[in-house]
């Protein structure tokens, strides 16, 4: 039986949701229209003209093998961004919640990086492998490995995912944490008597269980690293070597706000709208099957 | 926008006590911090005091490309300043927004400010000029890029400090013996961009760009594949693959190791002067930039870098007599060789040149002026004024990718100078559709 509450009336029902649909409209639908508005148009910086190209800037956009090539690009760091902040948390997770004393320390220490803003930490990260000055290339380079991620692509994405997932593992650390903590210890006990070790009972139980926080996590994370990243990419690489960290979320801001060709950041905008919309469609159709609530 | 009336109002009262008249005030944007932004500051301080009729009020608004983007919103919300300083790079997206500035010479004429176009030196201010010869735009602080050279560093791995660097044939020969003694970094760069291809092809009097640079049409095209540009380019890559030139990446990254004595030698822009002098423990020399011999009419001039001042539209006739009269004053001589001795950027005008040698000041800074007998001691050509592009910044982000393919050897320096080309063309037909 599902249990509902009746509001005599429309007003104050109305009046509840006021605040966030106003929200919604004014700070997401408002510039989400405007975008796909703009992005039929090729205007000038200014704003003293615009031209109407119909499709014009998709084509313009699909043509580019490098804007094609920047999709897998995009491909390839989500999910290692993905993968690199939600293991981690994953593990720490269930570190902490073994832990008996002290666990509060812990739990603010790894709490913290979440707190630092994302071109900082792409400035942290970047100073710690800097070619020249930075600690940690030149303790590699005492065990013979020449660290350059200026020219090294491969290295140039590691440093980005790296310095992007850094402090998005205290983000999903603090989910898991909290949903570690809602398993019921009583289907612990009850396996651990049964004579299933901490792997088994971690296997079969557990992470069955924390799937509706790691559906969760997944498609945040996700969405995260397809936009909230260009911070980082814009301290660390500029989108270079060559174009080995041009995701397509950076591309949308140095077209738009470094070469003011605000048309083709526009019809940008839109495409990755389309794509992550369709990846959460995915994500829900698909991976959602697979969780027990 | 409250604060800087706010510290307008302040900086009348301040500069001016006695004063009842109702001043009028001059919004003027900049990018410049620090050393750069106290001297700025000081400029208009004295402007201010020097007069009581107009008032400048200067705000500092990010780095060159955040001050280009807070000017464009603020037109956009018609909030705009008097005087915006723009980027070299981003003279083209000015020059064609005619609804949004207004011409220098126009605003100089109105005014009846003291303005003598001949007097700015031609290398500095072609960039900023139309074919007509009319000047659209005030150059700021402008600066070109020379050689420097760690002497110590040379001693070190056996070769002579004294070497001739005039040509790069020579600069291959000393890279070599550099290599051979030991240095670990014979040669770095900034802005390779700038130094590489764009003041390359000038130097060499060969086109960077069709349509004159693109000085004569928005229907330019990029020449940059052109072969003197890649056999510079292929001997640079050839460089990089054997450690003799080191990569650094795309701004002045080079600059640290070079300062840190890192490395022999640096192609780097003039206005390195400051920076270099108080940090460098080593004897280092300024030498001007190498060309190949043979190569183009080598060596003709180089370009410059920097920025320059835009008047921008939407104001009243009396606020642009005030800005007249403020850009006047800036290209004064006195002003002018000040600032030239200070920062090491280029004097706009050959008076002011001549002040600061008569002063004795480039006999006590050996070297100090080379670049600005580099930049004049040829009459400019159509491949030597300067560079009129559009998403010139975004161009230069694509020249920047495919170089890295040249240095990492995964392209040859043609196949990564006909995809420049092919790329920087798109966004040049983009910005003509935009601005037709």
């Amino acid at each position: 039986m599902e249990k509902r509450v009746i509001f005599s009336g429309w007003l104050l029902p109305l009046l509840l949701i006021a605040p966030q649909v106003v929200i919604s409209l004014v700070f997401f639908f408002y510039p989400a229209a405007q975008a796909i508005w703009q992005s039929f148009f090729i205007p000038d910086p200014f704003g003293l003209s615009s031209r109407f190209v119909g499709f014009g800037n998709f084509e313009f956009l699909f043509s580019d093998p490098y804007y094609r090539a920047a999709f897998g690009t995009t491909a390839v760091f989500s999910i290692l961004v993905t993968l690199c902040s939600m293991i981690p948390a994953l593990f720490l997770a269930v570190i902490a919640d073994r832990l008996i004393k002290g666990s509060g320390v812990y739990r603010t220490m790894l709490i913290w990086p979440y707190a630092v803003a994302p071109a900082v930490a792409g400035v942290l990260w970047l100073f710690m492998f800097n070619t020249r000055v930075g600690v940690v290339s030149w303790y590699l380079g005492n065990l013979g490995y020449d660290w350059n991620h200026v020219l090294n692509g491969g290295e140039a994405m590691g440093l980005v995912v790296v310095a992007s997932a850094w402090g998005r593992i205290s983000y999903n650390f603090l989910f898991f944490f909290a949903a570690l903590q809602a398993v019921p210890k009583s289907v612990i006990e009850a396996a651990a008597i049964d004579g299933a070790h901490f792997w088994r009972r971690f296997w079969t139980i557990v992470l069955p269980l924390l799937s509706p926080t790691t559906f969760f996590l997944l498609v945040v994370n996700v969405v995260y690293s397809f936009f909230e990243t260009f911070g980082v990419i814009h301290t660390i690489t500029g989108g270079g070597p060559q174009q080995s960290t041009t995701v397509l979320v950076y591309k949308v801001f140095a077209d738009g706000f470094v070469g003011q060709d605000l048309g083709s950041s526009s019809a940008q905008s839109v495409i990755l709208l389309f794509v992550v919309g369709l990846l959460t469609i995915i994500q829900f159709k698909f991976v959602e099957k697979r969780v027990h609530y | 926008m409250k604060k800087s009336i706010l510290g307008a109002l302040t900086a009348a009262t301040f500069l001016t006590p006695i004063a009842a008249m109702a001043e009028t005030e001059v919004q003027f944007w900049h990018a410049f911090t620090g050393r750069l932004g106290e001297l700025v500051k000081a400029q208009v301080a004295d402007f201010n005091a020097s007069q009581s009729d107009y008032v400048v009020v200067e705000s500092h608004k990010g780095n060159y490309s955040e001050t280009l983007n807070a000017g464009i919103a603020a037109f956009r919300a018609q909030e705009q300043p008097h005087i915006l300083m723009v980027f070299e790079v981003g003279t083209a997206t000015m020059m064609a927004a005619e609804g949004a500035i207004r011409p220098m010479h126009e605003v100089m004429t109105e005014s009846g400010a003291t303005f003598e176009p001949d007097s700015y030196i031609g290398a500095v201010k072609g960039y900023y000029t139309t074919t007509d010869g009319d000047m659209l735009s005030l150059p700021f602080n402008a600066s070109t890029p020379v050689l420097w050279v760690n002497r110590d560093a040379m001693t070190a791995a056996g070769v002579d400090p004294d070497t001739d660097l005039s040509t790069w044939q020579n600069v291959g020969t000393v890279l070599d013996q550099l290599k051979a003694g030991g240095e670990e970094c014979p040669l770095v760069t900034a802005w390779q961009s700038w130094i590489h291809l764009e003041n390359f092809s000038a130097y060499h009097d060969v086109p960077f760009a069709t349509k004159d640079n693109g000085f004569a049409g928005l229907d330019t095209e990029l020449a940059l594949n052109g072969p003197a540009q890649v056999a510079h380019l292929t001997a640079m890559g050839e460089w990089a693959k054997d450690g003799k030139f080191i990569y650094t990446g795309r701004r002045n990254e080079g600059g640290a190791n070079f300062r840190a004595g890192d490395c022999a030698l640096f192609t780097e822009s003039s206005a390195g002067y400051a920076g270099i002098k108080s940090e460098a423990e080593f004897a280092f020399d300024v030498r001007p930039l190498p060309y190949w011999e043979g190569v183009g009419n080598s060596p003709q001039n180089t370009i410059i870098g920097g920025a320059s001042l835009w008047v921008m539209s939407g104001h009243e006739k009396m606020e642009y007599k005030g800005a007249g009269e403020f850009l006047s004053y800036l290209s004064s001589s006195d002003v002018q060789a000040k600032w030239h001795q200070d920062t090491g950027y280029l004097p706009i005008t050959a008076e002011a040149g001549e002040a600061t040698k008569a002063a004795g000041f480039y006999d006590e800074n050996p070297g100090t002026d080379i670049a600005v007998i580099q930049m004049t001691t040829n009459e400019t050509t159509a491949n030597s004024k300067g560079l009129r592009l559009g998403s010139f910044d975004q161009i230069r982000g694509i020249i920047d990718e495919e170089l890295e393919g040249i240095w990492a050897g995964d392209k040859t320096a043609q196949e990564a100078m006909d995809s420049a080309k092919e790329r920087g063309d798109a966004l040049l037909r983009r910005f003509e559709t935009a601005n037709r």
